[in-house]
Order: structure tokens, then C-alpha cells, then sequence
């Protein structure tokens, strides 16, 4: 069956800008067109590069004049890519989806997407997110919601919903997300795409608006690992300009294992306890049976309750917000704080409340000597086994509406992740299933650094499931 | 630590963060806020009496640069001002807070 342009993975568009079956033009064009159709329901993009047709141009031109060898330099030459709306892009209004930044027009660029310009990316659009990244469900974007593109009555998950929506509906092959606690790998689930959220520290924080410093991580949504593998190691890397980037050398990467001999691989029993729905503990024992066909070994493993990791992630993400957002004056750029939306100013004032004089040791001392416990307690864990499955999430997309008056509705919902993104760890959500037509994300998680291994076991994953899809859309010429 | 926040204790929370509450959120926050601390305050089951602090897990301690001007990452006096709600002969207008 011949595909479409918007099917195209990364491998493939280049194939076709290779063997001159395609222009670059062709497929920015082919895309806007499909983006014009479906985002005034959708609301995945809030802003569209208006220079991505000229970009496009200059791409043929250079795929014309230097041929294959150009691919070597710039990996990612006349690729089109979302951005999550909270990377500063210059040119272009950042906006974290909030009223507060609404006209902001950023003064640098950040580094992930210098890196992408550098590589030969097109940013086609920014996307919609949760206000400041304070959900999971893109429905407390100041901008209204994004609507799940497998069910318009559904929520995409968030705070990367935008990026999610945007690959699941096909609009771009590759987007660009962050994640705090869930927020890369659940709106993956929830839209059945690939979520790759790196070690924290791998991949520069300069230029993303902060959200929980400790915690926030760039990283990928994407149509399978390959791509997410390719853009990861373009934007992957020690950066000066933020010190907490790590010096830690990326491994090569290049995922030709045919099995999983020798792998050791846990099934984390506490992420299938109470709450989770009995289709997503299904898909995740069938995954077990798929990967020890594969030649892994699958052991049950106990690790703390995820109730623990939800206390510990609501108070160290609402105190560094309560600080990172401080600096948003109304004075210097960007409206006042009166335009805060509801949830960041619960967010921020919950913060101050912990950081304040005579609540400080009992809750952020607190949380943080329970965060060394959960980072021990990993560290244990993968000194015995290689990774750990899971589901991402306790069920499939909720429906538009279900975060009103729900204080605790993203960190319940990302429980199953939490504890991961507190001690850092690397970890992917690849599509494992349905549930009532919804797509279900497994989630493989590694240790410290280890994303090698995570991507490959997920590579093979894909490549011997078939739960990799994508919907139709509604009102689809094509 | 079982506290129990008031509307009082709200007001004065949003006045450090300098956010202004109205009078429907300030209604609403006290309950919220309890919700929320009833599930940290699970945190007090577990025992750390003698663990130490994870601020953050780099393993990373005082990185240093050279003490050398990057031109490519300062930004003029006019961009620094050009999106400043108000300005003045090069600086940023605030609002007053000595009399």
C-alpha cells in the first residue's frame, strides 16, 4: 500500500528527499494543508512558523546542490517538527500556554531547539500544553483544551498533549515534549505514540520554562523508537549553559540486537495494584509474554507504594514552581500574575506554603529524604535487573471535563511514573494495546543514563506487536 | 503534621506569592489545599530519621566556567527593555514601594 506523505516516518521521508520522489516543499505544504484542516477542532497548535515554506525552499536547494553527504552533517535536513510550547523559539510567541506569556516574544532560543535548527529541522508549529506544564491532561491550557485525535470527546493527556495530538493525528512525523513527571510518556499513551523521556540531565534545560528543576526533561514524541532514537541524539549532550546537564558520554546506540538474551526484566507489581484497569494489566502480562519470547527474563518486583512517590512529587514540584515562577513579574515582560489560571496559582501557593519558615522541614526536607529513599531503592533494583515494565497509565484517555475541581488529578494519574522521574531515570511509553478503541502505553524504564537499552528493548518490542496505529480523522480527503 | 489550613492562612500564602485571590478562591482554596496535604502527609509513614537529602540526582557539584563575558548570551539594554510593560530613559518602571 503506498503511503501517504503525513505516514511517513523520519527513515522513509528521507528515502523519498533521496531518491527524488519527494520535495521538501512537497511535504511542508502537504502538511500545513493537513494542520489548516483539523487543528481549529483538534487545538493542537497555538502558533505555526510562518517561514516554514521558505526553510522548506532553502532545503531543496541544499539537497540539490550536496546530495546524500548532507544528511552526515544535518540528520535531521527537511524534517518537520512540533515544539512543545514551552522551548523558547525566537521569532516566534512562547507562550507555556498561558495568559501570562500570551504576546511573550522570547530573546533567545533555547538549546534543544537551536539544536534541531542546526540539525536541518523544520519547526513547523508550537503546541499546546498544559498552562506552565501544571497537569496532565493539556486541559488546563489557558488556550482551551486539545482534543484527543482517537476520540474528540477525550482529553490527549498532557502536559505534552499538544506534541502527542500532533504526531498521533498525523500532522508531523516528530515532536518535541517535556517531562516533570509523566508528562511526555502519559500523553504518549494516551494517544498511542512513542514517548521518550531521557535521564534527567541528558538533554539541556536551557531555554525550557521551568517547571520542577529537579525534574523537567526534554524529550521526543514520536511514530516509532527509531525516530525518537535519532532526534534524542541530536539534542542529547553536555551544555555549558545549563549546569545541570550531565558530561556523561551517550553510549553509540545502534539498536541491531535481534532478541533480548540476557536481559533481565522486572514487572513492577505495585504498578498493577488498585486503580489500574484490568485491559492495562492485561496488555502489560501480554507484553511480559512477548518480551520473554524475545529471550528476556520477566521477574515480578516490589517497589514502593506509588502512593509515596505522589506526596514526595507534590511537594517538590510545587515548591520549585513556586520559586520558578516567581521571576514572572508583568514588570520586565509579559502580563501580571493576576493572569495566572487556577491550577499554577494552587500550584504556586501550595509551594510557598512548603518553603515557608516552621513548614519547611516537615514537608520539602521531607520529601527530599524520601526521594533519596526512592532513588536507593532503584538503585537496588537495577543492580539485578536491567529494566522495568509497567503500565504508563492506570487506564486509557479520560474524557474532556474530568480534571474540574480535581486538585490531585495529574498526580494521581501519573502515579505509575512519578517515582521514576523523581530519581531521574530514562524511560519510553510504547503503544501495548487497546482498551474500548483507546490506545494503551507500556512503559519500559531503565537506569540512570542506560536509554540504550530502554530504546532497543522497545525497538524490538514494536517490531514483533502490532499496536503501533494511527486514527482517522474525521473529514480526511486523503 | 496534621495542619488544617484556613482561609486566613490562604490570604497570607497569597500575599508572599504575590498572587491576588478573589473572593470565590479564596472560598474554595482552604478545602483543596487540605485535600492535598492529607495525601503529602502520608509521606510522615515512612521513616527517615537518619536519611539524608536528594536535591537533585546528577550527582553533579559546583560547575564552574570562566569568569568571561559570552557575547552571544547577553542581551542589550534595548532588548532587555523591549517588552517592558512600561519604560524610562533606560529602565524598567515599577510599581512604588517606598513612600
Amino acid at each position: 500500500m503506498v503511503k501517504l506523505l503525513h505516514q511517513l516516518s523520519v527513515g522513509e521521508i528521507r528515502e523519498a528527499y533521496l531518491n527524488g520522489e519527494l520535495t521538501c516543499v512537497g511535504l511542508v505544504e502537504h502538511l500545513l494543508k493537513r494542520i489548516d484542516r483539523h487543528n481549529p477542532k483538534l487545538n493542537i497548535f497555538l502558533s505555526m512558523n510562518d517561514r516554514a515554506m521558505e526553510e522548506a525552499m532553502e532545503v531543496d536547494e541544499q539537497i540539490a546542490i550536496e546530495g546524500h553527504r548532507i544528511w552526515d552533517e544535518k540528520p535531521l535536513l527537511g524534517i518537520p517538527i512540533a515544539v512543545k510550547d514551552n522551548f523558547l523559539t525566537k521569532g516566534m510567541v512562547t507562550t507555556a500556554s498561558s495568559k501570562v506569556l500570551e504576546s511573550y516574544r522570547p530573546h533567545y532560543e533555547s538549546t534543544v531547539t537551536q539544536k534541531l535548527k542546526d540539525a536541518g529541522a523544520i519547526i513547523i508549529g508550537k503546541t499546546n500544553m498544559d498552562a506552565w506544564a501544571h497537569g496532565s491532561s493539556t486541559e488546563t491550557s489557558q488556550f482551551g483544551p486539545t482534543l484527543n485525535p482517537w476520540d474528540t470527546s477525550r482529553l490527549p493527556g498532557g502536559s505534552s498533549g499538544g506534541s502527542a495530538a500532533a504526531v498521533a493525528a498525523e500532522l508531523v512525523p516528530l515532536a518535541i515534549g517535556s517531562e516533570t513527571a509523566g508528562s511526555i510518556r502519559q500523553p504518549a499513551a494516551w494517544c498511542g505514540v512513542v514517548g521518550l523521556k531521557p535521564t534527567y540531565g541528558r538533554v539541556s534545560r536551557y531555554g525550557v520554562i521551568a517547571m520542577a528543576s529537579s525534574t523537567d526533561s526534554p524529550g521526543v514524541l514520536s511514530r516509532n523508537v527509531d525516530d525518537a532514537a535519532l532526534v534524542f541524539k541530536v539534542v542529547a549532550g553536555h551544555d555549558p549553559k545549563d549546569a545541570t546537564s550531565s558530561p556523561t558520554p551517550l553510549s553509540h546506540m545502534d539498536f541491531n540486537k535481534e532478541d533480548l538474551k540476557g536481559i533481565k526484566i522486572g514487572i513492577v507489581k505495585e504498578y498493577l495494584g488498585e486503580g489500574v484497569s484490568e485491559t492495562a494489566k492485561e496488555a502489560v502480562m501480554k507484553a511480559a509474554g512477548k518480551v520473554k519470547e524475545l529471550g528476556a527474563t520477566v521477574e515480578e518486583v516490589s517497589l514502593l507504594d506509588p502512593r509515596y512517590a505522589i506526596g514526595v512529587y507534590t511537594i517538590l514540584q510545587r515548591s520549585e514552581v513556586s520559586s520558578n515562577l516567581a521571576r514572572f513579574d508583568g514588570i520586565r515582560y509579559g502580563n501580571g500574575r493576576e493572569n495566572f489560571g487556577e491550577e499554577s496559582k494552587r500550584r504556586i501557593m501550595l509551594g510557598t506554603y512548603a518553603l515557608s519558615a516552621g513548614y519547611y522541614d516537615a514537608y520539602y526536607k521531607k520529601a527530599l529524604k524520601v526521594r533519596t529513599e526512592i532513588v536507593k531503592e532503584f538503585e537496588k533494583v537495577f543492580k539485578e535487573y536491567d529494566l522495568l515494565i509497567g503500565p504508563v497509565s492506570p487506564g486509557p484517555a479520560l474524557k474532556v471535563g474530568s480534571t474540574k475541581n480535581q486538585p490531585m488529578f495529574g498526580e494521581i494519574e501519573d502515579r505509575l511514573v512519578e517515582a521514576s522521574s523523581i530519581a531521574g531515570l530514562p524511560g519510553i511509553s510504547v503503544p501495548m494495546g487497546f482498551e474500548n478503541d483507546m490506545p494503551l502505553g507500556l512503559q519500559i524504564t531503565g537506569k540512570q543514563f542506560d536509554e540504550e537499552k530502554v530504546m532497543q528493548a522497545a525497538k524490538l518490542f514494536q517490531e514483533h506487536t502490532d499496536y503501533q496505529h494511527f486514527p482517522k480523522l474525521n473529514d480526511d480527503a486523503d | 503534621m496534621k495542619a488544617a489550613i484556613t482561609q486566613d492562612e490562604v490570604k497570607k500564602i497569597a500575599s508572599l506569592a504575590n498572587l491576588g485571590l478573589n473572593e470565590e478562591e479564596l472560598k474554595r482554596f482552604p478545602s483543596q489545599f487540605n485535600k492535598t496535604l492529607e495525601v503529602v502527609d502520608q509521606l510522615n509513614e515512612i521513616e527517615t530519621k537518619n536519611v539524608s537529602e536528594t536535591a537533585q540526582v546528577t550527582g553533579l557539584t559546583n560547575v564552574w566556567r570562566e569568569d568571561e563575558i559570552d557575547k552571544d548570551r547577553t542581551l542589550s539594554q534595548l532588548e532587555a527593555l523591549d517588552q517592558a510593560k512600561e519604560s524610562h530613559e533606560g529602565y524598567f518602571v515599577v510599581p512604588r514601594i517606598i513612600e
